[in-house]
């Protein structure tokens, strides 16, 4: 496949950024996104110009780490992968690609197509737990969770954070991962004991690092690498309401 | 240099750990506010650790090269972890996954820390569903199990395909929750860069911010090292990008030493390669083999016809698939440990009758699972799995077989670590799958979390403290002392050095090349000959990169191909340490098959007489290694063949 890709390049936090078109030829379609990108900074290192930046880790869809904006859809275009998990299959020989970050107030750029998402480890820091020291646990088989309870958790727990939910949104908002987090406890009786306040603390912070709110478009699921569902942040609206209401 | 004293308690082997436990020495709380630990890593290992540390009082500086501490690798593992919970009454008990991961290790794993591994398994299920880890549940409610490989029962817990990420977002809670409380101090997008010490002790770290490019000095009382394991020594592995085996590294060029480097497990069950570009394999979870078959075809030319893409698997007719496993392995059948289905499957594939286009795969077969079970159940089970599988192959599983081929996955062998999980170096820790001692020569499935996890939640906190004891008097060393200075000016020096190649060609050209030596002839079947080369050409290419690695940029700034170049030296190092330790250990064993030293029928030829040892190797300067033994002691188990026959 042949290929012209506009990538934003960006030198650091403080500096305006721009798109740079490059051309890559001979692209195989079994090729993954991260790996044609490879190739590209490869070729870059070749010319003495200086490689993308962009997050990667596991490339294998479960760190969370990859975060490119791909022709305006979060991870590109195929449902529940990130980016690292997206084939050139999925492009067509000829076509423009337009890579940018994740655009959100809250995840600064720091260059190129890497942007700060500590603003989601601060969230987790506020109340993303159950306060249970080590050594402190009864015996596992005690806690009995219903199945579909269970089930219901886990689906919200297998949340990644990467992120997406959030430059999907017009809004910024980071409702859908902050509710996976708050449902994956509410469901469970283990995380009952804390419920309220953990509620209370996560949405607090949320809103003070700038993350904006839900207007319901469901953008965030639609593009969630792992089909969190939106009805996490029904339960976290309720969860809130009760709250806030019954303290 | 340090004798190897593996300081194993006295005292029967179900005792040693409670005897331990009961004579050792603790810090009190008011003098645990004066010591400061440095971890580096937030795995399973690292995070439980710096969590558990902050809960009893300590202060914990802790590191990542991630962008969060919860992207370390450790979020990949799928399968499950094991405990002896015995809740499917099978027959279970902590004596029987003691003895199963000890001879899954083929023997060459510590009898004392395997029993300490087994004994609190159990307490790690406890903590983890305490913290809400979402385990798949019966439809009563409690905790439901599934069998994995080496085991004749059911012990192996799970969150779908996701348990590690489960676990190690459980641990990173934890963790989080100590930050909020200031006893954890996090340091993300930070590599560590060489270890300080002080008076022959580990006393601090020097690590680059990945973002500013600054070089920055850090005072602990003890460092402990939870970096993982080395597998991308071989390029293509199933680990990270990112995972690298320099903080390893620095530490041995600071007397710790590297044991049983050789003993690298293949997995049987990954996504075959598929291209020169390819950056990572992928893995299809060992739990898969609960339910899927694993085949050939019976005759040459059927295999032939399928490579050239004239036979589909699906066509090749019951009668003239070769479901090789059950016919070696009758009473393990699919549910062979690692090592064997690995070596199994390249036998077949060397043989000539592996499939797909390369030739180097065979099928692992869900249609008679789905007929028996339905697909929904199939589905519910595997189901993240199947999906990852057809989004990179574009192939749909649930009709088409798997084609799954052997990579590299997880490094049994790491830093020598006593019963403390201390190094040789005094003062350094080493947990998770960057020691060696609890996996011996082949690591079962399950047991990488479950070890991440004791290592960090009811190990350590521990044996860290009894250490901790005799520091008390200790006041906090400032970082601008000579041996702070003199260790940052060496990682000063060395990235200059880089820096300063210029040469034509990028360090993933490099990596890439050291990966094709690993692989052809450090890999799966090893030779006197072939090790001998091996060794050879990674001294030759190492050379190389030293005149002619080409990094752009600047060192004081967001540099990722200097981050990767330092990682790279690293390797092209190790490498040649690995190779060396194959071709010393003149037996077959566990991930280590030396095709001199099999049986008539293929198997692992052991040499208990001469090798029952780990071997321990100290660093004299580069490329010259001195190897020390640890003779394995075995006084609860008796050493047999492993048989899975």
């Amino acid at each position: 496949m042949n290929l012209t890709l506009k990538i934003w390049r960006q030198k650091d936090a403080k500096s305006k950024g721009k798109f740079v078109t490059y051309t890559l030829n001979e692209i195989s379609p079994n090729c993954s996104f991260l790996e044609m990108l490879d190739i590209l900074n490869e070729n870059l290192i070749g010319k003495n110009e200086e490689p993308v930046v962009f997050d990667h880790d596991c490339r294998e869809g479960i760190c969370g780490m990859c975060s490119l904006y791909i022709n305006g859809r979060p991870h590109g275009p195929d449902d529940a992968v990130t980016a690292c998990q997206l084939h050139m299959r999925k492009f067509k020989d000829g076509d423009t690609i337009t890579v940018e970050p994740w655009r959100a107030k809250p995840f600064p750029v720091i260059k190129d197509l890497m942007v700060d998402r500590t603003a989601f480890d601060r969230i987790i820091q506020e109340g993303g737990y159950i306060s249970v020291n080590t050594g402190g646990a009864m015996e596992a088989n005690h806690i009995l969770v219903p199945k579909p309870a269970a089930e219901l958790s886990m689906d919200a727990a297998a949340c990644i954070g990467c992120g997406a939910c959030v430059a999907a949104c017009k809004n910024a908002s980071a409702m859908l991962f902050v509710s996976a987090k708050v449902s994956q406890f509410a469901l469970l009786p283990q995380g009952r004991p804390e419920a309220k306040e953990r509620v209370m603390k996560m949405v607090k912070t949320m809103d003070e690092l700038g993350f904006g709110n839900c207007t319901n478009t469901y953008a965030c699921e639609a593009e969630c690498p792992k089909s969190i569902s939106r009805s996490n942040i029904a339960r976290m609206n309720l969860e809130f309401i009760c709250a806030n209401t019954s303290w | 240099m340090a004798e190897l004293n593996s300081k194993i308690p006295k005292g029967p082997v179900a005792q040693k750990w409670s005897n331990y436990k009961a004579h050792q020495n603790l810090v009190n709380p008011s003098n645990k506010r004066k010591l400061d630990f440095i971890v580096v890593g937030t795995g399973l290992a690292g995070a439980s650790a710096a969590a558990s540390f902050g809960e009893l009082g300590f202060n914990v500086k802790i590191f990542c090269y991630q962008d969060s501490p919860r992207r370390a690798h450790s979020i990949a593992a799928q399968g499950g972890i094991n405990a002896a919970k015995n809740y499917p009454n099978d027959g279970d008990s902590i004596y029987r996954l003691f003895y199963d991961t000890l001879k899954g290790g083929d023997y060459r794993a510590r009898e004392a820390n395997v029993y300490r591994l087994a004994e609190v398994s159990n307490a790690i299920i406890d903590q983890c569903v305490a913290q809400g880890v979402p385990f798949a549940r019966e439809y009563g409610g409690s905790l439901e199990n599934r069998s994995f490989g080496g085991a004749q029962v059911s012990r192996t817990f799970f969150a779908r395909g996701q348990t590690g990420q489960q676990l190690l977002l459980g641990a990173y809670s934890a963790l989080s929750r100590q930050i909020k409380l200031g006893m954890v101090k996090m340091y993300n997008r930070h590599e560590m860069m060489d270890l300080v010490m002080v008076d022959g002790k580990a006393r601090g770290i020097i690590a680059r911010d990945l973002i500013t490019g600054k070089l920055e000095r850090y005072f602990g009382h003890a460092v402990i090292l939870a970096t993982g394991g080395y597998g991308n020594v071989f390029y293509l592995s199933t680990n990270a990008m990112g995972s690298n085996t320099s903080a390893l590294w620095q530490a041995m060029k600071q007397g710790a030493y590297f044991a049983n480097p050789c003993f690298t497990q293949i997995h049987p069950t990954c996504i075959p390669v598929h291209g020169d570009y390819q950056s990572k394999l992928t893995l299809m979870s060992e739990s898969l083999r609960n339910d899927g078959r694993i085949w050939v075809p019976k005759k040459k030319e059927d295999a032939e016809k399928n490579r050239q893409g004239q036979l589909k698997g699906n066509d090749i007719p019951e009668e003239d698939r070769d479901y090789y496993l059950e016919r070696r392995y009758p009473a393990f059948g699919n549910l062979v440990p690692r090592d064997v289905a690995s070596r199994a499957a390249k036998e077949r594939c060397d043989a000539g009758y592996g499939v797909g286009p390369t030739g180097l795969a065979v099928y692992l077969d869900f249609k008679d699972s789905i007929k028996r079970l339905g697909k929904h159940v199939i589905e519910e089970r595997y189901g993240n799995l199947f999906q990852m599988y057809e989004k990179i192959v574009d192939e749909n599983p649930y009709e088409n077989p798997m084609m799954i081929y052997p990579a590299v996955h997880y490094a049994m062998g790491g830093l020598w670590v006593d019963y403390e999980l201390m190094s040789t170096v005094t003062g350094l820790f080493v947990a998770g799958e960057a020691n060696f001692s609890d996996h011996g020569a082949n690591r079962l499935g399950a047991s990488a979390l479950m070890q991440g996890l004791a290592d960090g939640y009811f190990v350590l906190p521990y044996t860290v403290q009894n250490y901790l004891s005799a520091e008390i008097k200790t006041p906090r060393i400032p970082t601008d002392t000579k041996e702070f200075t003199e260790a940052e000016k060496r990682v000063q020096d060395r990235i200059e050095k880089l820096m300063s190649i210029q040469g034509t060609q990028s360090v993933d050209h490099f990596h890439k090349e050291l990966g094709k030596i690993m692989w052809e002839h450090v890999g799966m079947g090893r030779t006197k000959e072939g090790l001998t080369k091996g060794i050879a050409l990674i001294r030759e290419l190492r050379k190389k990169f030293w005149s002619d690695v080409k990094i752009p940029g600047k060192p004081d700034e967001l540099n990722v191909e200097l981050e990767k170049a330092n990682r790279v030296a690293d390797f092209l190092e190790m490498g040649e340490l690995l190779a060396l330790d194959a071709l010393e250990r003149n037996e077959s064993c566990g991930g280590h098959f030396r095709e001199e030293y099999q049986t008539p029928e293929g198997e692992c030829l052991r040499d208990d007489e001469n090798y029952k040892y780990v071997a321990a190797w100290e660093y004299v300067k580069e490329g010259e290694f001195k190897l020390h033994k640890e003779q394995l002691v075995y006084e609860e188990t008796e050493v047999k063949v492993r048989n899975y026959k």
